[in-house]
């Protein structure tokens, strides 16, 4: 960090805005993230609302993925990560004793930036997830799981006649949906995305979020990307980030229009990013 | 960006100086270098043709020469024989058992037969040079006829007896059998003429050598046969690939996808490597005190070989297996954790079946170096002199590449040929269980 990104940081005194909502579904409150001794969250405190989708927004190496990571504790198979604060999912403690990341993370599903199906056919990449927490007690059932998820995920029309194919065989945007309904096979609550369209071309991305627009009926939805178009378009409230630190938060509509913290106008001004 | 190497940009260069000096002409400069650039790229083309060809060479005169040197082993020569089985002559009683039809003079009735075939031979001496002309190996073909059938005592029957190495070899080579003077051959040129009769009355023929591949050992080499060699290097390989295989695999998942990074394992890693860097007659060494000496497992054995060269073959399945397993992409354990997955069923579902091709590759590489393996045979006593074929993990035995070594060390002829015939079994042998590796990769690659 040199003088004038120092000098930036010290500025940063707080978050801007509201960070809590009324009814959240998840609340994390004073997140500091070390990767060894390198802080890589400082103090973010941030609530989840249901059917809500919150957009994560900041220039690269702002820590907005690795927050979004702690929310499913995916920073746990990271060895030298290490997680301090309050988080809670429905009011019950993310790192307590009754839950287990297996339990978490089947309530807390994630999306992640390139698409990556398991190398198995496309029935079999949605079925995973039911198959191995028993969701469904016979064929039946799991078929019509993943008919579901791939139609919410809304694959199925394109995929209905070779679901035996392997999943790889899609193509980039296909893939995605894909992943998209591989999560939402295991009902979760939650639904993390992080830059889930940014090896995707646009017409892939007008579909992924349109999908995102209609999960949010049923999830609660928090989504890190790079592209503030997206933001503004998919979600309902927009956090900035910036240098590890929560810089403001507020309804997307405010944040785009009518920005409170100096950086955030900066950046989605297009200042610096 | 400070030192900046492109020529084209210089930005050090001081804004005063003569515009040409900051930019240079790329397109002359690129051309310039650009024949220089594609004599390089044709030279290096040259030595890579020039490699492989060379390698080619060296192995299609291998195998020339080999092929050449063991083809005659797989025929053998064979003489007709009319044999009358008299009682007397096989000295048999009214009555006989089964014993005493197995322990009856069968040389007597063939050297009988013999001599209806050369009655001017008459010397003691000649007599013998004559005998010599057939295997010995025929009484045992008699006995078993005899004992299948009792019936055929009192007959003449027409048989086809193997004929003596030497014979034999002179039968299968193309040499003008009327010049004895220019044919090398510890016959004698009686003998070779007795031969030259046989040939002529059409009643000797080369066929294929079915002994070769039912016998054992032997000190005859028209009766040694590769048989007991190639089922014991089968159990000796079995028992390593079911030891080795299991243990380098979960070794290798262990160390790759659940060990922390520390000191210990660090040195677990460097030691597996020094393993494999390990002559293998230390492994035969270790072998010999540990199982043999201090556990009393039996000597000569294949499970004793195959522990061995596990022993030998561990260290070259967990680095393959390592490298497979880092292969997988760090994306896929993370979609199957992000699902819910625990680190095992991530490893069992996703990562073990993205890096089967990589892990099968590298236990053929293994199992192919412990085939071809014979010093730590020599250090447990795989080095017998064995006639039966081993029945079980237990018994004594040899391998192939022992047997090479055994047969390259005797003394007659025969057992040159014999020694590539072997070195060419040991190859198919190779290449069936490449085969087997490579269609087993792609089952599990065609998956995706």
């Amino acid at each position: 960090m040199n003088d004038s990104h120092q000098e930036v940081f010290d500025n940063i005194k707080g978050t801007v805005g509201d960070v809590t909502v009324a009814d959240p579904k998840m609340r994390l409150s004073n997140v500091n993230v070390f990767y060894g001794e390198k802080q890589a969250i400082f103090d973010v405190s941030l609530d989840i609302a249901n059917n809500e989708v919150i957009a994560m927004i900041g220039p690269s190496g702002c820590g907005k993925s690795t927050f979004l990571r702690c929310l499913n504790r995916m920073n746990d198979t990271i060895p030298t990560c290490r997680v301090s604060g309050e988080m809670s999912l429905d009011g019950e403690d993310l790192y307590g004793p009754s839950l287990d990341t297996v339990l978490l993370r089947a309530r807390v599903g994630m999306v992640f930036q390139k698409p990556n199906p398991f190398a198995k056919s496309i029935y079999d990449n949605v079925a995973y997830g039911p198959r191995i927490h028993g969701l469904a007690g016979n064929r039946a059932e799991l078929d019509e799981i993943v008919i579901e998820s791939l139609q919410k995920a809304g694959l199925y029309e394109e995929v209905k006649d070779r679901l035996e194919a392997p999943g790889t065989s899609l193509s980039g945007g296909q893939q995605q949906r894909l992943c998209i309904a591989r999560t939402i096979a295991v009902s979760p609550e939650v639904i993390l995305m992080d830059e889930p369209c940014s090896a995707l071309d646009p017409i892939a991305t007008a579909r992924i979020e349109e999908l995102i627009d209609e999960l949010r009926q049923n999830y609660a939805i928090a989504i890190v990307t790079h592209s503030m178009q997206q933001a503004a378009r998919v979600s309902q409230r927009t956090a900035y980030f910036h240098l590890g630190k929560l810089v403001e938060v507020g309804s997307t509509n405010q944040i785009f229009t009518n920005p409170a913290h100096e950086l955030t106008e900066n950046y989605i001004t297009g200042r610096f990013g | 960006m400070s030192d900046n190497k492109d020529p084209q940009v210089t930005p050090d260069i001081p804004a005063s100086g003569e515009p040409g000096r900051v930019r240079r002409d790329t397109t002359a400069q690129v051309r310039s270098t650009l024949a220089k650039r594609y004599a390089a790229e044709k030279r290096f083309r040259f030595y890579g043709i020039a490699a492989i060809c060379a390698s080619l060479a060296f192995l299609v005169v291998l195998l020339t020469s080999i092929f050449i040197k063991g083809w005659p082993a797989f025929t053998h020569a064979y003489v007709k024989m009319n044999i009358t089985l008299d009682a007397d002559t096989l000295e048999l009683s009214e009555n006989p058992g089964a014993e005493e039809l197995r322990a009856a003079n069968y040389g007597g009735v063939i050297k009988k037969s013999l001599q209806e075939k050369f009655p001017e031979v008459k010397k003691r001496k000649e007599k013998k040079a004559l005998y010599a002309l057939l295997s010995n190996s025929g009484e045992y073909l008699l006995s078993d006829m005899v004992i299948a059938n009792p019936d055929l005592i009192g007959q003449t029957i027409e048989v086809w007896l193997p004929a003596d190495d030497e014979t034999g070899a002179l039968l299968k080579s193309n040499h003008d059998l009327s010049k004895p003077d220019t044919i090398v051959t510890r016959m004698s040129d009686q003998q070779i003429a007795m031969t030259k009769t046989l040939q002529d009355a059409g009643e000797t023929d080369v066929r294929f050598n079915k002994t070769f591949f039912t016998a054992g050992d032997s000190r005859e080499p028209e009766q040694a046969g590769i048989r007991a060699a190639l089922i014991g290097s089968a159990l000796t390989l079995l028992v390593t690939f079911l030891l080795s295989f299991p243990i380098a695999v979960a070794a290798a998942i262990y160390l790759e996808e659940f060990a922390p990074q520390n000191r210990w394992t660090d040195l677990v890693e460097v030691n597996i490597n020094n393993l494999a860097a390990v002559p293998s007659i230390v492994f035969g060494l270790l072998g010999l005190a540990v199982f043999i000496n201090y556990f009393h497992l039996p000597r000569s054995a294949p499970v004793v070989g195959g522990i061995v060269l596990s022993l030998m073959t561990l260290p070259t399945i967990i680095i393959a297996s390592r490298a497979a397993l880092k292969a997988v992409p760090p994306s896929i354990r993370e979609a199957g954790r992000g699902l819910g997955a625990s680190d095992q069923q991530v490893v069992w579902h996703h990562v073990l079946p993205l890096a089967m091709p990589g892990i099968l590759t590298g236990t053929i590489i293994g199992l192919a170096q412990a085939l071809g393996e014979t010093a730590p045979l020599l250090m447990i006593g795989m080095v017998a002199f064995i006639v039966d074929v081993p029945q079980g993990f237990t018994d004594a035995a040899t391998v192939l590449p022992v047997q090479v070594f055994l047969w390259a060390d005797s003394p007659e002829r025969a057992f040159v040929e014999k020694t590539s015939a072997a070195i060419i079994v040991l190859l198919v042998f190779l290449i069936l269980m490449n085969a087997i590796a490579v269609l087993l990769r792609k089952k599990f690659e065609r998956r995706w």
